[in-house]
């Protein structure tokens, strides 16, 4: 084979290989384009981020191609002798009038979609969401669909993915790693939903993609936005604003129901969590043995304690140790149990998450882990 | 003349020539942009697969704001002062900067904060847990607020400021006060322009950085609320002066390198700059603009929706003027003679790239879209084509095209050539995949994701560790060009204008003692 042939048959190869090359890549990977909504308005940004996609690829390719023409045919080695024009005030203000025109036609849809998104009136459900380091509380404050106002509820990282992301784990990823929660929020399909969200510690942001869904949540501050999803399904959604160590760990899941099933799960809540009240009042008088607060408060520890303190309880960089610890040994049980509820410098407080049950557990479980062994036994009756 | 310099270790200390201390800012902001690239080659490591590998996530969240912190005020700001400090008074045909003693504080300030702002990480037993700032390189209260040593972080932003502002005194004062006879405003280098317009910006903004570090410093350690609204405060206003602060910053790092690529494209294509006054007015205009947008960072904040649609249409008309320069360099190769020595190739990567990072800040500036772009990786993508492919790639341009004239000495040809198109293929393996990840719904800052982000995660770390290593080409080439290569003529590239290129190559110590006369 001659060189002049073997250069033929490796730039057709090439050639091949970057045509088919991507195809083969886009075939694979599905995941190229921003995710569709299931929402109106979601559709409409949808639609205006295509258009924009669209004018930039034109302009693109206009401008590309220009620079590309003159870098093959205005070359020195082909000849090409330079022209001396360096200025022309009538092409000069034609290319500035063109952008702006462009600019004002998709000002136009922006405007209407923005309008649109920002106006919260007429819900039908209200959910309160509040970011905390690092999970989700929800209250529902109004329901004009069923019977949820007044529910409320935490939501964390599933214990399935929070066990394979812990660092060096090596576990097999479990589905919906990282988004998927042990409480989900649950809505009606094709109802406008509002939703307010707030902040305990630091400002994080409650996003879901496939519902248009992404506001901020600050502290000390309310901010309103809405959805509307017109499918019934699951969409799952993560915090958007960093918010410190476990920013990537406080997934938000949506399920949408129809109205009917909607329904049925907003009266067996109610009912559930009557039940739970109940049995969280007669708790707080019994008395537990040793063990039983060691198992119980060793569960509320890993769910809630161990991403900064770590389950061997040594802490590290901001976070302290709790073994050996004077708070968990020496100090007093009363003011052991008073930095769990009400927190301490960046730990947030813990005393409208947990009940009295569990902080007595989880303070016994302290006090007696990682050989503090202080014998301390906490009774939910010590906690108030 | 005899230089009576000190030698050795003082002639660095005590330095007042402008071309020495050029010199020491660009090995300053080399040595930042290795660091601040390895803590990326960090970030890249743990996100190569889902699952965590490598570092815990506070650590995971300190390399990301410590990269982003050394990258912007250790690595591209202080390398666009350290080319304005060697090319200014040459190409006003000034013999110095007009206030040298300054000139040497302002850089020796440099290191000092460097090392208050790396030191936390350093502090206390625990280095792998991340006891160094973690909070974003935005540092949003109350999170920041939540850090231990906060003030190590306040103190260096201070330095990092005095220097700046101290630098931008310099350059303003050299080129109003000490251009060559007949050298008029609308005669000067496009460099110099964009920096004089750049010096402005940066006087302006530091002291608002400097504002919002001390508000946080005061309410950490003296009781004040400026940002906890427990005590009275917002902490959006926070986000409010910093981003008065940090989108001019973003201008600040790259008007320079449309200066760069405005006075390389020019020589290259063997014909004059298209549109010169336009480009000046446009780099004004974006200036002006610069101060006049700056929620569009915040979107999601919670404004009423009056700011909103104010800031869009603001945000938007910046692709007026920018459009503008972008179709300026067009003309400018349109039907030149042009040539593709190594600066040239860069350059035009840079309007290449710099031009689709232009398009996603138009897309990201439309805000009812940007409700989904909002912190996602399509910014990341976005913001990495406009100050790597943008700002570093004209800095690199920069370094190749005047490094004849600094050195002496000719680049070594086929190991340019190689590290330019290594890198120019690995950036877009590592930063176009950001964009599909983004739009498909992966936030930034995040240590760890959920697999159907695996794929696109994986290619772009593969070219982010490419693109690390092509770095250290860049390295050894620097170190061999300066030690010797062909000798470079007194005018370097063939049709190179403007009166660098009249001076003698090495460029000696001194130079334009007396001033040359522009026609």
């Amino acid at each position: 084979m001659s060189a002049s042939k073997l250069t033929k048959k490796l730039g057709s190869l090439l050639f091949t290989a970057l045509l088919l090359g991507p195809a083969m890549a886009f075939a694979e990977y599905s995941t190229l384009n921003m995710t569709e909504s299931v929402s109106k308005i979601g559709q409409d940004m949808y639609d205006l981020h295509m258009l924009a996609f669209w004018i930039c690829v034109v302009a693109g390719v206009l401008v590309f191609g220009v620079i590309i023409w003159s870098i093959i045919f205005h070359r020195k080695s082909k000849g090409a002798k330079p022209a001396h024009f360096h200025e022309n005030t009538t092409v000069e203000v034609v290319w500035t009038s063109i952008p702006l025109i462009i600019l004002v036609a998709i000002a136009v849809p922006s405007t209407k979609t923005l309008l649109e998104y920002e106006d919260t009136t007429n819900s039908d459900i209200t959910i309160k969401a509040t970011g905390w380091q690092w999970k989700w509380e929800y209250d529902y404050i109004d329901d004009k669909v069923g019977d949820s106002k007044g529910l409320h509820f935490f939501s964390s990282l599933s214990k399935e993915s929070n066990d394979a992301r812990q660092l060096g784990a090596n576990k097999p990823l479990p589905e919906h790693y990282l988004l998927d929660v042990d409480k989900r929020v649950v809505v009606p399909v094709g109802k406008k939903v509002r939703v307010l969200t707030t902040a305990n510690d630091v400002i994080h942001a409650w996003w879901v993609p496939e519902l248009a869904i992404k506001r901020d949540a600050v502290p000390g501050f309310i901010n309103e936005s809405w959805f509307q999803s017109e499918k019934v399904g699951v969409y799952r959604g993560q915090c958007a604003e960093l918010c410190g160590k476990d920013h990537g760990f406080m997934p938000i899941v949506v399920e949408v129901k129809s109205v009917e099933d909607y329904k049925a799960w907003s009266s067996a809540q109610k009912a559930t969590a009557a039940k739970a009240a109940a049995a969280a009042d007669a708790a707080s008088g019994k008395t537990y043995t040793m063990a039983e607060l060691m198992a119980k408060g060793k569960d509320v520890y890993t769910a809630n304690c161990a991403a900064c303190h770590q389950a061997s309880g040594v802490g590290g960089g901001p976070f302290p140790a709790l073994k050996g610890s004077p708070v968990a040994t020496t100090g007093s049980i009363a003011d052991h149990i008073a930095i769990i509820a009400d927190g301490k410098g960046i730990m947030p407080p813990f005393g409208s998450q947990l009940s009295a049950l569990d902080i007595a557990a989880v303070t016994t479980y302290e006090r007696n882990a990682w050989g503090n062994n202080t014998g301390d036994v906490v009774q939910p009756s010590q906690v108030k | 003349m005899s230089d009576q310099a000190p030698t050795g270790i003082k002639r660095w200390l005590f330095t007042t020539n402008h071309k020495d201390i050029g010199t020491l800012y660009l090995w300053f902001s080399f040595i930042m942009l290795l660091t601040g690239g390895a803590m990326a080659m960090v970030i890249r490591a743990e996100l190569l697969y889902p699952g965590m590998q490598v570092v815990d996530p506070n650590f995971f969240n300190m390399m990301t704001t410590m990269h982003g912190l050394i990258m912007v005020f250790g690595a591209i700001m202080p390398a666009m002062v350290g080319l304005g400090n060697w090319l200014i008074p040459m190409m006003i045909g000034a013999p110095d900067m007009a206030l040298p003693r300054m000139n040497n504080w302002s850089f020796w300030i440099l290191p000092g904060a460097a090392i208050l702002l790396v030191a936390p990480m350093f502090i206390g037993g625990d280095f792998l847990s991340g006891q160094g700032p973690a909070f974003g390189w935005t540092f949003y209260e109350p999170l920041s607020g939540q850090y231990g040593n906060l003030a190590f972080f306040v103190f260096a932003v201070h330095l990092l400021g005095f220097s700046s502002i101290m630098g931008s005194i310099n350059i303003i004062a050299t080129i109003l006060n000490m251009r060559a006879p007949g050298m008029t405003l609308m005669k000067m280098p496009m460099f110099v322009w964009t920096w004089l317009i750049t010096a402005f910006l940066l006087i302006a903004v530091m002291p608002v950085l400097a504002g919002v570090v001390t508000m946080m410093l005061t309410d950490k350690y003296f009781g004040t609320s400026f940002f906890d609204a427990a005590g009275g405060g917002d902490p959006v206003m926070f986000q409010h002066v910093f981003w008065f602060f940090g989108h001019p910053e973003v201008y600040i790092m790259i008007l320079p390198a449309f200066g760069i690529v405005s006075q390389i494209i020019p020589t290259f294509s063997r014909k004059k700059l298209f549109g010169y006054a336009s480009m000046v007015y446009a780099t004004a205009a974006i200036a002006f603009l610069s101060f006049i947008v700056w929620a569009h960072h915040m979107f999601t904040v919670g404004m009423p929706v009056a700011g909103e649609l104010y800031f869009m249409y603001a945000t938007v008309m910046i692709a007026v003027p920018t459009a503008v320069k972008v179709f300026n360099w067009t003309a400018t190769m349109w039907k030149g003679s042009l040539t593709f020595e190594i600066p040239m190739l860069w350059s035009i990567a840079f309007v290449f790239l710099f031009t689709i990072g232009g398009f996603t800040g138009l897309m990201l500036g439309l805000a009812p879209v940007d409700f989904q772009y909002h912190d996602t990786y399509f910014v990341v993508a976005h913001f990495h084509y406009v100050l790597v492919t943008g700002a570093l790639f004209g800095i690199i341009a920069a370094f190749y095209y005047w490094v004849p004239k600094w050195t002496g000495n000719m680049y070594p040809p086929l190991l340019s050539k190689i590290h330019f198109w290594v890198s120019l293929v690995s950036v877009n393996v590592l930063f176009f995949p950001q964009h599909f990840i983004g739009l498909a719904g992966m936030p930034r800052r995040i240590p760890d994701y959920a697999v159907q982000f695996a794929d696109w995660n994986f290619w772009s770390s593969i070219g982010g560790f490419v693109f690390g290593l092509s770095q250290i080409l860049f390295l050894f080439i620097i170190i061999k060009t300066i030690k010797g290569g062909e000798k470079a003529t007194d005018q370097v590239w063939e049709s190179a204008e403007g009166l660098e290129w009249t001076i003698p190559s090495p460029a000696p110590y001194h130079t334009f003692v007396t001033p040359p006369d522009v026609k």
